[in-house]
């Protein structure tokens, strides 16, 4: 091998490197605007998913307040609450729970909740049930998810929040026990979280909406 | 033959990347669950080679030998990166599927062992050609295996190709009178699917040809 001379080496690298740079600029200035569409088109989607209105007109001035409740929601950092707002007072509240007792790991869901605590719809956001099994809770495999539609807290009573196999009044599923009941449990989690701090989510959503009454 | 004609069988078939020389097993393994995932990551590969080893070959006489590899992989990565964003903004809900896989395309070995076989030491055109139909091989298998594991696994076959292409394609969909082996689509299937591939490739090149008999002389080098 000839001797390696370093600058015409080094120079060779520092041109390749610049131009690979320039080459990964170019595309993220030309993606970024679109990826960032599709994810709010996504966010979107997902918001309209829950809240079952079925159009797009109802979710598109969500109201986004960050809050933060580990000890119910299990996610450490402030979580995202978006707040639909109807003529100035909340009419439904969108936000991430986690179900932390998953089968092979926590399961993290999406749910909607009208102002009087009244479950408008679960998503499973992501999952690693085992296929085929307990990946019946994706909306897209089954109608499992949807039998969550129109319960609270009130109706079932707290104690039937459980699947029939211990007693309660949701559906379990067959070979995935383990899955059903940590979706259960999430989705209770998440209502009870909603009672708790409803009151206070109220609030701050009027008080933003008032602050900048169009959109963010 | 040809030159031009031996790599390019090479790549397609007789030197495949991931039927014979093994190589890129990961992402074969992984994404193969259905026909429009491994095409979808097979033809980001296939761009992938293809470009590098045009790059690669334009500045073979400036490539100094000592810095070679790490400038491969400084090519490969950049133009990984872009098809990686690229398809999140063209292809957003497949790229949610595949999203993980994308960027592992940089460790496909094959793509490496393109630019440090083929592309350093010959033209241009040759090292585009070259690229090409290894690029063609290794989507040829991902398509192979995500067939066979989607007919098995899930008894239907074109499902899911409008997110490729648009609403329209959802009417490829062919749906078969069958339930689905769960085993296929779960990670051990894509063992046993393998097997099934490289052992039909096996036959069909043993029944054909001559090229037998030199492979076993030459053993495809393997890393």
């Amino acid at each position: 091998m000839a001797a390696t001379k370093p600058v015409p080496t080094l120079l060779l690298v520092g041109v390749i490197a610049v131009g690979a740079a320039a080459l990964v600029t170019g595309s993220y200035e030309f993606s970024r605007d679109r990826i960032e569409a599709n994810r709010q088109a996504l966010l979107l989607q997902s918001l309209n998913d829950v809240l079952a209105t079925g159009d797009d007109t109802g979710v598109l001035n969500p109201t986004r307040i960050d809050l933060s409740d580990p000890q119910l929601l299990g996610y450490e950092d402030p979580i995202d609450v978006y707040i639909v707002l109807d003529a100035g007072r909340p009419r439904a509240a969108v936000f991430p729970v986690v179900a932390p007792d998953g089968y092979h790991a926590a399961i993290h869901l999406l749910i909607g909740v009208s102002a009087d605590g009244v479950v408008t719809g679960v998503r499973v956001v992501d999952h690693r049930e085992t296929p085929g099994l307990g990946d019946v809770i994706e909306a897209d495999k089954s109608d499992w998810i949807l039998q969550f539609d129109g319960k609270s807290l009130m109706s079932p009573d707290r104690a039937q929040w459980a699947v029939e196999d211990d007693g309660g009044s949701f559906d379990s599923i067959t070979s995935a026990t383990v899955t059903a009941r940590a979706v259960v449990g999430g989705v209770r989690t998440a209502l009870e979280f909603f009672e708790a701090r409803s009151a206070e989510l109220s609030a701050r959503a009027a008080a933003r909406a008032e602050e900048e009454p169009v959109n963010e | 033959m040809s030159r031009i004609k031996v790599l390019v069988l090479g790549g397609l078939w007789r030197n495949n990347p991931a039927l014979v020389q093994l190589l890129g097993l990961c992402p074969l393994l992984a994404v193969t669950t259905t026909l429009v995932n491994g095409l979808t990551l097979g033809l980001a590969t296939l761009v992938v080679v293809a470009t590098t080893n045009t790059i690669v070959s334009s500045m073979r006489r400036s490539l100094m030998p000592v810095v070679r590899i790490p400038l491969f992989v400084l090519i490969i990565a950049s133009i990984v990166t872009c098809i990686d964003l690229l398809t999140s903004a063209l292809l957003f809900e497949l790229h949610e599927i595949l999203g993980l896989f994308i960027p592992l395309i940089i460790t496909n070995c094959a793509i490496l062992a393109q630019a440090e076989t083929v592309a350093s030491r010959r033209p241009v055109t040759e090292s585009l050609l070259s690229g090409i139909a290894t690029g063609l091989g290794f989507c040829g298998a991902l398509v192979a295996l995500g067939a066979l594991r989607e007919l098995v696994g899930q008894g239907t076959l074109f499902a899911g190709f409008d997110l490729l292409l648009g609403p329209w394609a959802a009417a490829l969909r062919i749906d078969l009178p069958f339930e689905g082996m769960l085993v296929a689509v779960l990670p051990p299937g894509a063992f046993f699917g393998l097997a099934v591939v490289l052992a039909l490739r096996n036959l069909v090149s043993a029944r054909t040809g001559p090229s037998v008999r030199r492979m076993r002389a030459v053993p495809a080098r393997r890393s």
